[in-house]
């Protein structure tokens, strides 16, 4: 087994698009949960309506791109408005109850087979991102060769779509980092801590309940977009509830509330994933663990970033980059 | 903690020779110059009605006292004209302006501001930033605007002298870069009293502001509570503590099962016998030590 390809693997999806992507997401969770107190449990519904408008409106209507990615953040504005209105006025579970819900009703709805004109159903839709590999071609921001140092490799798509994820992970980074050092972002810390306080003051929390919604939404879809140019295809069935789960993991790794929390919980956690998958395969089939078999690696990894998670929270429940002091505050 | 500096300049109620001097102690009574104004008010839980009150005025720049044992509907009476709960019937207005079905953040911006019983200081935020959130209009607050910081940088540096200011006058200056959840309890009743004046209220509504507190800054409370009467503001405040109450308020209203059962300068209520049998009749108050006494 070789140590170097291993760590330059892993290295390179804790750096590529996928861990872009959780990124982007998990901002808009942060934004969601660590900012405002909204406890979002569909997070990944809002990457579902993200990734299906580009593939819908090139597909299906023939659109060209650029349209599909507006309507992209149209569907996840319309989505945080349909779970805002009529939730954000009552307790916080209630919404936590209704993302949950509407997340996995958008999948099976997507599914269907009397959504399949549009959706294409269980089969989802496919060749959609052309046009904007074609366009680097074009115009040759990255040149067609490959790129890397030493064992971290990537190809030119590869990188033109990394380009893109990360420029969209520091715009919302930009964009988050000027909204809480603002007056608007000491309204939305003020609802985490305690809404009526909040709107004894004058200020009306469900409209800013509903703009940070809309907003960690919005990066949630673009998110998603992210994933259909990755996958150049998709199908309902890969927007699961776990999605969400994993974010959520992710976030409280890195440091929730925090603005580099969200971008450090998924790079770590993508690296370690692909450690132990890669450790523990290359370990099957050199037969050093009799009991495992090749197939069972995958299952196993998962159990053991588990276990780095209880770790985390047992000793470090504030995630790497939060503020301890803060976390254990008795917030009554 | 430090309770030292109080300038409890106790000044009689202004009830000796004030506005409320001619007016008669009976519930309902109209005052000279109401700035809270309600009629007919009723809010019921299921079968149980816990506010009704027929007719209510609270006289401008007076401290006015409501008092009543333990379930009469002080706070849901409260929660009722701040626009934090709903009534089933009933009309109130606030400065001549109508506040029925007005939601609750903008009866703080009409010039309303409450605090609650048990206080809600923004713990995770800094004392600071707690007085930053509450003043009124900023252009940062919006969106769109919070994205302007060349337009709302120096609304903000007025308002954070504007919140020195107020927090030097409740001795919390020093702590003002402190999370707020690392300040005593005490303290907490002061940041959200100096909070709620950030609003540039003309009326404040105190829940129980001497609620958990200990006894030398029960007298700092008071003495900040008859400033704010002689600045000009309007002082509506719940309190169990009669000693505290007679000492400080120009007029007090009883309340006893959700209605008016008697109201009038503290020498009428002192001797009006509903109020006794209120208190001591039907219904025994708690010790006072277990109320007075804060945790260091």
């Amino acid at each position: 087994m070789d140590i170097m390809m291993t760590l330059a693997l892993s290295l390179e999806t804790a750096i590529g698009p996928i861990a872009a992507i959780y990124v982007l997401a998990a901002i808009g969770l942060n934004m969601h949960f660590g900012y405002t107190g909204l406890l979002n449990f569909g997070q990944v519904g809002f990457m579902l309506v993200g990734a299906y408008g580009v593939a819908v409106c090139v597909t299906t209507f023939g659109l060209p791109l650029w349209v599909g990615f507006c309507v992209s953040v149209l569907c996840s504005v319309v989505l945080a408005l349909i779970l805002g209105i009529p939730t954000l006025r009552l307790r916080a579970d209630y919404l936590a109850i209704s993302t949950i819900a509407v997340a996995e009703v958008l999948r099976l709805l997507y599914r269907a087979e009397f959504a399949r004109p549009v959706t294409g159903g269980v089969y989802g839709r496919q060749s959609f991102a052309d046009a904007f590999y074609e366009f680097n071609d074009r115009v040759g921001i990255i040149p067609p060769g490959s790129y890397g140092i030493g064992d971290v490799d990537f190809s030119a798509d590869e990188l033109w779509l990394m380009l893109v994820s990360w420029a969209c992970v520091a715009l919302a980074l930009g964009m988050t980092a000027m909204l809480m050092r603002s007056p608007w972002g000491r309204v939305i810390k003020g609802i985490r801590e305690d809404e009526d306080a909040v709107r004894a003051l004058g200020k009306d929390a469900f409209t800013y309940k509903l703009q940070s919604l809309v907003l960690g939404g919005v990066f949630g879809g673009v998110a998603g977009v992210l994933i259909a140019l990755n996958q150049g295809n998709i199908t309902p069935d890969q927007f699961m509830p776990q999605v969400t789960f994993y974010l959520w993991a992710m976030l409280l790794l890195g440091g929730v509330g925090t603005l580099w929390g969200p971008v450090i919980g998924p790079v770590i956690m993508w690296f370690l994933l692909t450690l132990f998958d890669e450790t523990l395969r290359s370990l099957a089939s050199s037969g050093a663990l009799p009991f495992l078999a090749t197939s069972d690696s995958g299952a196993l990894r998962h159990a053991l970033v588990g276990i780095a998670l209880m770790l985390l929270i047992i000793y470090r429940p504030q995630g790497l980059v939060g503020n301890r002091k803060e976390m254990l505050v008795n917030v009554k | 903690m430090s309770s030292d500096g109080i300038d409890a300049t106790r000044t009689a109620p202004a009830a000796a020779g004030g506005p409320l001097a001619a007016v008669e102690p009976v519930p309902g009574v109209a005052k000279p110059d109401p700035i809270l104004t309600a009629s007919h008010i009723r809010r019921s839980f299921g079968g149980l009605t816990a506010v009704n009150v027929d007719h209510l005025e609270v006289q401008r720049g007076t401290i006015t006292a409501l008092i009543g044992p333990n379930g009469a509907g002080k706070s849901t009476l409260f929660n009722l004209l701040t626009g934090f709960d709903k009534p089933n019937e009933g009309t109130w207005s606030f400065q001549g302006q109508p506040l029925n079905g007005v939601a609750g953040h903008r009866v703080a911006r009409r010039g309303m501001v409450r605090t609650f019983q048990l206080t809600k200081a923004l713990t995770r935020l800094t004392v600071l930033e707690n007085m930053l959130l509450a003043a009124p209009g900023q252009v940062g607050e919006g969106f769109f605007g919070a994205f302007g910081w060349w337009m709302w940088r120096r609304q903000e540096q007025a308002n954070r002298e504007r919140a020195m200011e107020l927090l030097a006058r409740f001795k919390l200056d020093a702590k003002k870069d402190d999370i707020a959840g690392s300040l005593s309890g005490g303290q907490r009743k002061l940041l959200e009293m100096a909070r709620a004046l950030m609003v540039n209220p003309s009326m404040v509504m105190l829940d129980e502001p001497m609620a958990g507190v200990n006894p030398a800054l029960v007298q700092s409370l008071l003495g900040h509570i008859t400033a704010l009467r002689d600045e000009g503001t309007t002082v509506l405040f719940v309190e169990h503590d009669m000693d505290v109450i007679m000492g400080i308020s120009d007029w007090i209203v009883v309340l006893a099962q959700g209605q008016v059962i008697a109201e009038g300068r503290p020498s009428d209520v002192r001797s009006d016998q509903q109020v006794i049998d209120a208190y001591l009749g039907t219904q025994h108050d708690e010790p006072q030590g277990a109320k007075t006494e804060e945790k260091p």
